[in-house]
Formats: C-alpha cells, structure tokens, sequence
C-alpha cells in the first residue's frame, strides 16, 4: 500500500487529467473576498442535442464529486449516483446530457482549500475563503455559458445537492425548466449543525490537523477525519434500517473478544467506511463544506420569507423526501412545499415510504426512482413542446 | 370518462386555477387541462396515484387533504374540486370551510345516500346499501359521513354557504336542482354536484 503522501501525489497527477473550465470572471463571494482563474472541474455523461433541450445538472453533496457514474477515474470506484444515472436508467444518458462540478471548496479538482494560494505559493489551508452554497452555485452557474446552455431541462440534487439546488433557483430564475430538489432543506437545523461541528471537532481534535497545516507536510489527519465519517454515516442511516442491517451480530467471530477491537458488524462497518474515506477526500474540504452548509438559510437570504426567494419562479418542482430521513426530514422538505405553493410556483411532492433514511437517495429505491424517471420523462416532452411554440 | 367529470368540467370557465382535493390517477385533472386549458394542481393521498400523476406530467402534492390543507393561501385557486370524498373526513365541516378558504369557489360532488335504490335496500333488507357508487360494505366502508344531496343543500343553507347551482347525476342524465325539486331530485339522482363559495 503506498504512503498517504504517495497516494495524494498520485491523485494531483490524476486531477491532471480531468476535465476543468478555468473561470477566468472574478466571483465576488459572500464572506466579501473574490477569487478569480480558479479551477472548476466538471464532467459529462450523454450528448447535448441540437436544440440544447436535454441538459440535466446535477448537484453534488458533501463528500460527493463530479463523477456522477461510470467509473470515477480518481478512486477507480463507481460514480455516486450510478443507481439513477446512466444508459437506460431514470436520468437516462442515452437521452439526456447529464451535467456535474465539483463544488469549490471541494478537493476533486475544483478550487479547495488544498490547491496553490497564489500570494504564498503554497496550499492555502485554512487561509482559503470561507465559502457559502450560494458561492458554490453561483461558481457552477458559469459552467452554464460554457457549455452554450441557456436553459437546462432540470436540475437536481439531493442533500447539500438539494440546497444547493434551491439556491440556484432562487439566484437564477430562469434557467431551468424543472428542478427535482431531493432530501433537503432550505435551512440548517440546530441537529444539522451539531453533527457537522461533531464532525468538524473530531478533525480539529486530530493533532497531524495541526491548524490545518497538514497540507504543507503532504499529511491527512486521518483518525479525526475518519470520525468526522463515521458521525456521517450514523446520519444518513435510519435506527431501523442500521439494526436490520446489522443488529448485534458479531463481526466474524463468535463471542466477545473482551477488547476494543471491532466486535460488532456495525463497528467494522464504520471502520471501513472512515478509513475507505481518508483515501479520497481532504480534511480541509469538509471543514469548508460543513461550514457552508451551516450557513445556508435561504429564507434569511429573503428577508426572513421563504415564499419570497421563490417568487415569480417559473421553474416546475418536484420535492421528494423519504420517511426515515431524519437529517432532512419530510417536515424540512414539505416547508419547502409549502412555500412553492404559496409562492404560486407549479410544484410536485412526493414522500417515498422507506426504511433506509437519508441514504436512500443513493440506493436502488424503485419507487424513488420511477418517480424520477416519470417526471424527467414528462418534463422533456412539456420543454420540448415549449421551445416549439 | 365519467358523466360526474363531464358536469364538473362544465361548471368550469378557461383559463382559471384549480385544485382539484384527493385528485386520484390525475383523470379529472387532465381532462381540466385538455378541455378548459386550465392550471391545474393535485392533493392526493395514495402514492401509487401520486406517481401517476407525475408520470402523466401533472403537478401533485402528497398529502393528506384532512390535515394539510393548511399550505395553501387564502384565495390562491379560482376553483377548488373535491370529487366525492367529502363524507369520509373525519371533520366534513372543517375540511369544507378550508376548501372556500382556499378557493373562490369550490365544487363537491357527493354520492348521494338519498337515491331511492339506496333508500329501498336499506327500508326492505335491512341492511346498509351496498351499490355501484357505493360498494362497500358497512365495515369496510371509507364513508363516515353519509350525507344525501337535501342533507348538504340544507347544510348550506344553515351556515350560511352561497349555493350558486347544484347538478344531480343519474347514469348519463344530468338534471339542475332548485329547492322547488329537490325532494323529487333526491331521491332520483346517483350524484349532486354543489357548486358554492
């Protein structure tokens, strides 16, 4: 196995090859500095048609990337979404020309918190910008214009891909037709910051963070981060599905070891996915990410009204949630119903019944996905019929 | 295409707002569209129909209309249709008031228990109807709140609730009810189609 330092050293060279728009327009961002010439790495499945009608962007989550499916060429893992997108699938690319960057402050080839501070010469750690969703969205936007997209037939995201999702709309009015926001909230509750501060506190409390100076020493505090993963993974599972899954049953053995080891399948479970995550994500960025979505609260945005930031939207919504989603709960996501509704703006709601939590968005969940698939289908065929006339 | 669709489409002018309240596999809804062209919206309980009505690109919501009507404005449909659920609320009077809350005027179509096959099974068998607008039986039955077309018309008269026109239904037949028919009316129509605010 190589070094960690050895490992990164290889990912920089693979970042290399990616695709990537040099956004050359300063982007003003919300904490007040401005980056400009700063990378944004992105890529695309499917074939943007002639009339430019079948484009879908999909946004991101906190410890997602552009590598939506197929075969992320970095990690050499599947993309994220694999279960919805691709040939044939719900987000068809066969039909559709499906569209994702990597967030700034993300560290897949975007700018992040790992690449060269121009004034130093050297990686910007935590002298990178505190940045907001709204900074990650209105960075994307400009991906748009490269592409020749004046208006994308949907857009979608779940969890931070969501929010970030309900930014766009609320920023950009008119440059989608229809828009899938998926398990998601228009603002951070108490619990949602607490268990990214959990998560941000067990990187911080990692001594090779050092002020987030590992990044100079080619380091990645790795225990800390892995905590940070695993707070994560309790979230994103319900308490039903993590005991179905795995109960008490012992991990390859057939008692109690009477030690720290991982005894329980539900710990070795943890283990793995802390440290598979440490591989492949830095530490930095998910301070940044957490950060950003800590800070996003749209209805303040508006003057405190959520129905405002939706005005005059022309845009047609479908919100989905899950039933045992209890980071962003229906109640979060049917606020966000509501004030579409009151908004008067044209929206769809539908709760899927499931025991697999927030996760499921990400699982083979047939009815979420038929669900998907029926309202990109119908979309295309209303946006089509619209551009004709 | 039921006759009962057919009454609630000519009730409605073109181009307005509708809601159309518990709106099913989106038929009514999608009838609206083609033949008023009007903007139409969905509350539908039934996930399965949810995900018809999306399919069928039709705006729904899910949810349920006796506890979350609450999210829509004062006001905000030119028309709001409820198509025979109203007498399997819990609450009918409040789900109602929440309708003409929402909606300028509001359509409610009701199997009417008043039919005389429904009275004649009830006075010779002694049993509770079981009929084609009302299969089920009285222990599986979605209805709590049996009404009949005289029971709602005069429910609107005492609260106080504009009655602009009520449409009886039998089979393909449609007859207008004025309260100088609506003792013959009532016992002859299906359905009573209430148009009110």
């Amino acid at each position: 196995m190589p070094s960690l330092a050895g490992l990164f050293f290889w990912m920089n060279i693979k970042l290399e090859n990616i695709k990537k728009l040099d956004v050359t327009k300063p982007l003003k961002l919300d904490c007040g500095k401005t980056i400009k010439d700063f990378p944004l790495a992105y890529e695309t499945y499917g074939k943007l048609n002639n009339n430019k009608d079948n484009a879908i962007l999909v946004f991101h989550a906190l410890t997602g990337d552009q590598f939506v499916t197929g075969t992320n060429p970095i990690t050499n893992k599947e993309g994220w979404w694999v279960t919805a997108v691709g040939p044939g699938k719900a987000i068809d690319t066969n039909k559709y020309f499906v569209i994702c960057a990597n967030v700034i402050g993300g560290c897949m080839g975007s700018l992040g918190p790992r690449n060269i501070n121009p004034d130093t010469k050297k990686p910007y750690g935590l002298d990178f910008p505190v940045i907001t969703i709204k900074d990650m969205v209105r960075a994307q936007e400009t991906l748009l214009e490269h592409l020749g997209i004046k208006k994308l037939l949907c857009a979608t995201g779940g969890s931070m891909g969501g929010m970030q999702l309900l930014q766009f709309c609320a920023t950009f009015p008119d440059k989608t037709f229809s828009a899938i926001p998926i398990a998601c909230s228009s603002s951070h509750s108490a619990q949602n910051i607490a268990l990214n501060e959990l998560a941000r506190q067990a990187i911080m409390a990692d001594p090779v963070w050092d002020n987030g100076n590992y990044v100079l020493k080619d380091l990645q505090p790795k225990n800390g981060l892995a905590v940070a993963r695993m707070v994560g993974h309790i979230s994103y599972l319900s308490e039903k599905g993590m005991q179905e899954k795995f109960g008490r049953k012992l991990q390859e053995k057939a008692d109690y070891e009477f030690s720290f080891n991982a005894d329980f399948q539900v710990e070795s479970y943890l283990r793995h996915q802390g440290y598979a995550f440490v591989e492949r994500f830095d530490a930095n960025s998910v301070l940044y990410i957490t950060r950003a979505m800590d800070y996003f609260d749209l209805s303040k945005q508006f003057n405190g009204g959520l129905v405002e930031a939706f005005k005059n939207q022309k845009t047609k919504f479908l919100v989905i949630s899950f039933s045992s989603d209890w980071l962003y709960t229906t109640k979060d996501n049917k606020d966000i119903v509501i004030a579409l509704n009151a908004s008067g703006a044209d929206v769809s709601y539908s709760e899927i019944i499931t025991d697999k939590g927030h996760d499921s968005f990400l699982l083979n969940e047939l009815q979420f996905l038929k669900t998907l698939k029926g309202f990109i289908d119908s979309m295309y065929e209303k946006f089509k019929n619209e551009k004709r006339i | 295409m039921k006759k009962e669709f057919k009454v609630i489409a000519d009730l409605l002018p073109n181009n307005t707002r509708v809601l159309d309240v518990g709106c099913g596999d989106g038929s009514l809804m999608n009838l609206l569209k083609q033949e008023k062209n009007v903007e139409v919206r969905g509350l539908e309980l039934n996930q399965q129909n949810v995900q018809e009505c999306i399919h069928k690109g039709l705006p729904v919501i899910q949810g349920n209309a006796e506890t979350e009507l609450h999210q829509f404005p004062n006001k905000s449909f030119d028309y709001v249709v409820l198509s025979q659920t109203l007498q399997a609320f819990y609450e009918p009077e409040k789900v109602l008031r929440n309708l003409l809350r929402i909606g300028k005027s509001v359509i409610i179509s009701i199997p009417n228990f008043g039919y005389w096959k429904v009275r004649t099974k009830l006075l010779f068998f002694g049993k509770m109807p079981v009929t084609k607008t009302l299969p089920n039986t009285w222990y599986n039955t979605p209805n709590l709140h049996m009404c009949t077309i005289k029971d709602l018309f005069n429910f609107c008269d005492e609260k106080k609730i504009n009655i602009k026109k009520v449409v009886g239904v039998n089979e393909d037949k449609t007859s207008i009810i004025k309260k100088s028919n609506l003792e013959i009316k009532n016992l002859f129509s299906k359905v009573g189609i209430f148009l009110i605010s």
